[in-house]
């Protein structure tokens, strides 16, 4: 119907202020009909508040917003649903003990005599989820499927209420790379059908396979819209941070020393009492990084809860530099010297409703310099958390914001410099890189390498086959709970470890080859 | 790029001046309205509004001796309302402040007749019995919730009422001084606490404040703060910060059950000179909760409402004999500002869309 350069939307001059931030400094923004645009920049730079006062979310100070070219005064979420905006959030708004099919249809639920008319809802969810071929389960509880699953579920949300324009906020930051590549062609045939696609992510290959225009923004401002085939991924990095980015990571060979953390024959169950970690054995030495891969839900949260203090072991044994610390309270672990960058950053991470000061000595909140006994010194405690805001480029205002009114990746910056800033002996890293823009990552990886070579040992586990090649010294591939197999990082081709990380090297396997 | 930054400095002093004012400026519009729909009812039932509120206004502020009994009634609203506030901000419900109270009521009375003692060491000491009964009493219903997942409120209900006929029984059997009356001994001169000459006021209401202003340096000054708080705003994130949730559940009950204690130790030692075996739950633990709920958690507004409640019940009696109106309309402005203060994210919610349709700049950002 519409030609493809008719606008579908046309932001003008939005400007919105948070106390101490320039979020968004007049910024112009297009989408046209049934194009892929993408959204990008560093973290903090505006693009969740943009989107915000698209969705109506936010109200911003200044500014006009065109939905096919009308002028609309998009005060609530429910007049951008009115003119067929949908948004899919950074973090998922999602009623867990709810039904797939509930989920979709709340708020705008088809009634019989008054009721929720619950086969009706479940025909439509299903219809929708065949058109644009999601195949999702409308009978399954949301708590219990899979978060690339979830994501299908707000898509779909979205889309049963008659979006014709969707915002994806970061929509792969939590996906493994197969659900990426799964989104992918989600993402096309919704344009096929006619759809608009705003799209935020921090992978630039991302980017560049799917996008039609890019726009970056910096600092609340945009700095270019660009076609996608007239730029390569270095000048789409260097447009987001204003310098010339290291895309690889440069790193020297590996000394490695003593054995730091050793674990033999560990057991645990997950949290719907199934065995997930089952006999998982591998050891890490001073001054290297051993990566885990593996397919999301093959035990790689238990394995952290455990090495962390955070869950039971039902069997096995945890030495730290020669000392049993199975079974260790969390803190005891800590003291020990072992640094932790959670998975879940918003549920684990960090304490969203406390200031910024009081997330970054979390841990160490009870130690000198930041108390005495039992009293606190926050005369020291702002000293040195100013001292990590600057080191690490937390974008903020101050010290005493909410975690929460954080960019997604500041607050993963705020968990890196609580817990860089302990000097571990092992660092533990999980995910390190989710959500943070490519700035970051450099900086991160940067910061990962310098904790080998100063002679700690790092396990980084990572659902990113990227960044277990690039920073890995010796890769561990874990499958059902068990490490497969561990390969020295210059044996390990993409193609191997993803065999591996299929089940191939199993025992099982390997039996029933033969 | 420093104008900039004194620019943003001066924003953010203005804005935490805001934000102190829209946390005043609710409990308050609730008072107001609580005070408003109160005239209208004394309308309804043909008494005098105006008559009545200077009747009220009197009774706390006409007189100084009147002006001591309203403290007099502040006082244990202070500590459960203390109590209730304590135990909210790890993220409990302790609605068993009456049956705190009742235990170390009767504990403290018990200390207070048994043993002759020098009065710096019997009031420490019977104060002390208070604390660690009513401390006891809540914290076991903390450490239920630590071990075993059951929830506070059911316990501390249950609480409240193993306190209620235990010490009835204790009060009117082995306590009890023979006599006709149901109650205990007196205490002994070296447990009581000081007055103000002629009147009922005494040092139970600086004990008071000095324990408002205790908890609000454990809160937010020390260590042990740090970690019920974080406790109460996101468990996850507190274990994965090496904090034991389970040993600061425990902790915060016994503190709350402590302050409700307290309560009970300065109605003995300041007030009635023995304890009286109970006839039913006098509701100080009950109004702790609207004591917290207004004063917002926090130790000086839990200080200011008490005081409001204070004014409130004072005035109550003196409605009735001076202007003829039923106490039950006081009840009623008391039920309306809790409402009211209840209610106050609907008031957030009719206050943003007022905002939008007028187009200015936002207060509060969430
Ligand atoms: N509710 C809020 N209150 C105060 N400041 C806020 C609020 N929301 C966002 N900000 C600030 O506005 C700026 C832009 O944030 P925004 O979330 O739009 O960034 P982003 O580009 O989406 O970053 P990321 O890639 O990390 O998600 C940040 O400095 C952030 O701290
Ligand atoms: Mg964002």
């Amino acid at each position: 119907m519409a030609g493809k350069n008719e606008l579908a939307l046309d932001l003008r001059k939005i400007t919105k202020e948070f106390p101490g931030v320039l979020a968004n400094d007049s910024v112009d923004f297009q989408l046209k009909k049934g194009e892929i645009h993408a959204l990008l920049g560093e973290n903090g730079a505006g693009k969740t508040t943009l989107m915000k006062c698209l969705y109506g979310l936010y109200q911003p100070d200044a500014g006009e917003i065109y939905i096919n070219g009308e002028k609309v005064d998009v005060t609530s979420p429910n007049i951008a649903i009115e003119h067929g905006i949908g948004m899919v959030h950074q973090h998922f708004m999602l009623v867990p003990p709810f039904t797939v099919a509930e989920n979709i249809v709340l708020g705008s639920e088809p009634r019989r005599r008054g009721m929720l008319d619950e086969k009706r809802a479940i025909e439509d969810v299903e219809r929708l989820s065949e058109r644009y071929g999601l195949n999702v389960d409308p009978r399954a509880r949301v708590q219990d499927i899979s978060v690339g699953m979830q994501q299908r579920v707000e898509i779909l949300k979205a889309l049963y209420r008659g979006a014709d324009i969707l915002i994806l906020d970061e929509p792969t930051a939590v996906l493994t790379p197969q659900e990426v590549e799964e989104l992918i062609e989600i993402m096309k045939s919704l344009t096929e059908e006619g759809k608009s696609i705003i799209f935020i992510t921090h992978k630039l290959k991302e980017v560049k396979a799917i996008s039609d225009r890019v726009t970056v923004i910096r600092r609340g401002r945009v700095i270019d819209t660009v076609s996608t085939d007239s730029a390569t991924t270095s000048d789409l990095a260097r447009m987001m941070v204003g310098r010339e980015v290291v895309l690889r990571v440069e790193k020297g060979p590996a000394h490695p020393g003593e054995v730091i953390l050793e674990v033999e024959n560990l057991k645990a169950k997950n949290d719907r009492g199934l065995l997930a970690l089952n006999g998982t054995t591998f050891s890490v030495r001073r001054g290297e990084i051993l990566g885990i891969a593996g397919v999301d839900g093959n035990g790689q949260s238990e394995l952290t809860e455990v090495l962390t203090g955070l869950r039971e072991l039902e069997e096995g044994r945890i030495l730290f530099k020669g000392k049993d610390i199975t079974n260790f309270s969390t803190r005891d672990i800590i003291e020990t010297g072992v640094s932790y960058i959670p998975e879940d950053r918003q549920h684990r991470g960090l304490v969203l409703d406390f200031t910024l000061y009081e997330n970054l000595i979390m841990g160490n909140h009870y130690q000198p310099p930041y108390a005495r006994g039992i009293k606190m010194n926050y005369n020291k405690i702002r000293k040195e958390v100013r001292r990590l805001i600057k080191e690490f480029d937390i974008r903020t205002p101050n010290e005493d914001v909410l975690a929460k009114s954080l960019s997604g990746g500041n607050q993963q910056k705020v968990i890196l410099a609580r817990e860089f800033d302990r000097d571990p002996d092992l660092l533990i890293a999980a995910q390190p890189t989710r959500g943070v823009d490519v700035g970051a990552i450099e900086f991160i990886h940067k910061r990962i390498i310098e904790q080998r070579d100063a002679g700690k040992a790092v396990l980084l586990i990572s659902l990113e086959l990227d960044e277990i090649l690039s920073l890995s010294d010796r890769i561990a591939v874990i499958y059902e709970g068990e490490i497969v197999d561990i390969l020295d990082r210059k044996e390990a081709t993409e193609e191997k470890l993803g065999l591996l990380m299929a089940g191939a090297g199993t025992r099982r396997a390997m039996g029933g080859g033969a | 790029m420093d104008r900039d930054k004194t620019i943003a400095e001066e924003r953010k002093g203005q804005q935490s001046f805001l934000n102190y004012i829209s946390v005043l400026l609710m409990p308050v519009i609730a008072v107001i309205f609580g005070l408003l729909i109160g005239a209208i009812f004394m309308k309804l039932i043909g008494k005098n509004p105006l008559q009545a509120y200077q009747v009220l206004w009197n009774s706390s502020f006409g007189s100084l001796r009147g002006f001591y009994e309203t403290l007099v009634n502040t006082t244990p609203l202070i500590f459960t309302g203390l109590a209730v506030a304590f135990a909210f901000r790890c993220g409990l419900f302790n609605i068993g402040g009456d049956g705190q109270f009742l235990i170390a009521y009767t504990a403290t009375a018990w200390v207070g007749y048994v043993i002759s003692l020098p009065w710096f060491i019997h009031i420490p000491l019977a104060l002390l019995a208070g604390i660690i009964l009513g401390g006891v009493w809540g914290g076991f219903a903390g450490y239920l919730k630590a071990t075993l997942g059951v929830h506070e409120v059911i316990t501390t209900i249950m609480m409240n009422y193993i306190s209620l006929y235990f010490t009835g029984y204790l009060i009117g059997g082995p306590l009890m001084k023979p006599g006709a009356l149901p109650a205990t001994p007196k205490i002994l001169e070296s447990a009581r606490l000081w007055r103000v000459p002629h009147s009922r006021l005494n040092l139970g209401f600086m004990i008071a404040l000095i324990a408002a202003a205790l908890i609000y340096y454990l809160l937010w000054k020390t260590t042990i703060g740090y970690e019920v708080r974080a406790v109460g705003l996101n468990p996850d994130g507190a274990e994965y910060g090496g904090i034991s949730v389970a040993r600061n559940m425990v902790l915060a009950m016994f503190i709350s059950g402590a302050l409700a204690g307290l309560a009970g130790s300065v109605q003995v030692m300041g007030l009635e000179y023995r304890a009286y075996q109970p006839f039913g739950f006098i509701g100080y633990g009950f109004t702790g909760i609207a004591v917290a709920l207004l004063g917002k958690n926090h130790p000086g507004g839990v200080v200011l409402s008490a005081l409001l409640f204070g004014i409130l019940s004072r005035g109550a009696m003196q409605m009735q004999s001076l202007a003829g109106v039923p106490k039950e309309v006081i009840e009623i402005i008391q039920a309306i500002i809790i409402f009211f203060v209840a209610a106050e994210y609907m008031f957030t919610l009719i206050a943003r869309k007022i905002k939008r349709r007028r187009g200015g700049i936002s207060l509060v950002n969430q």
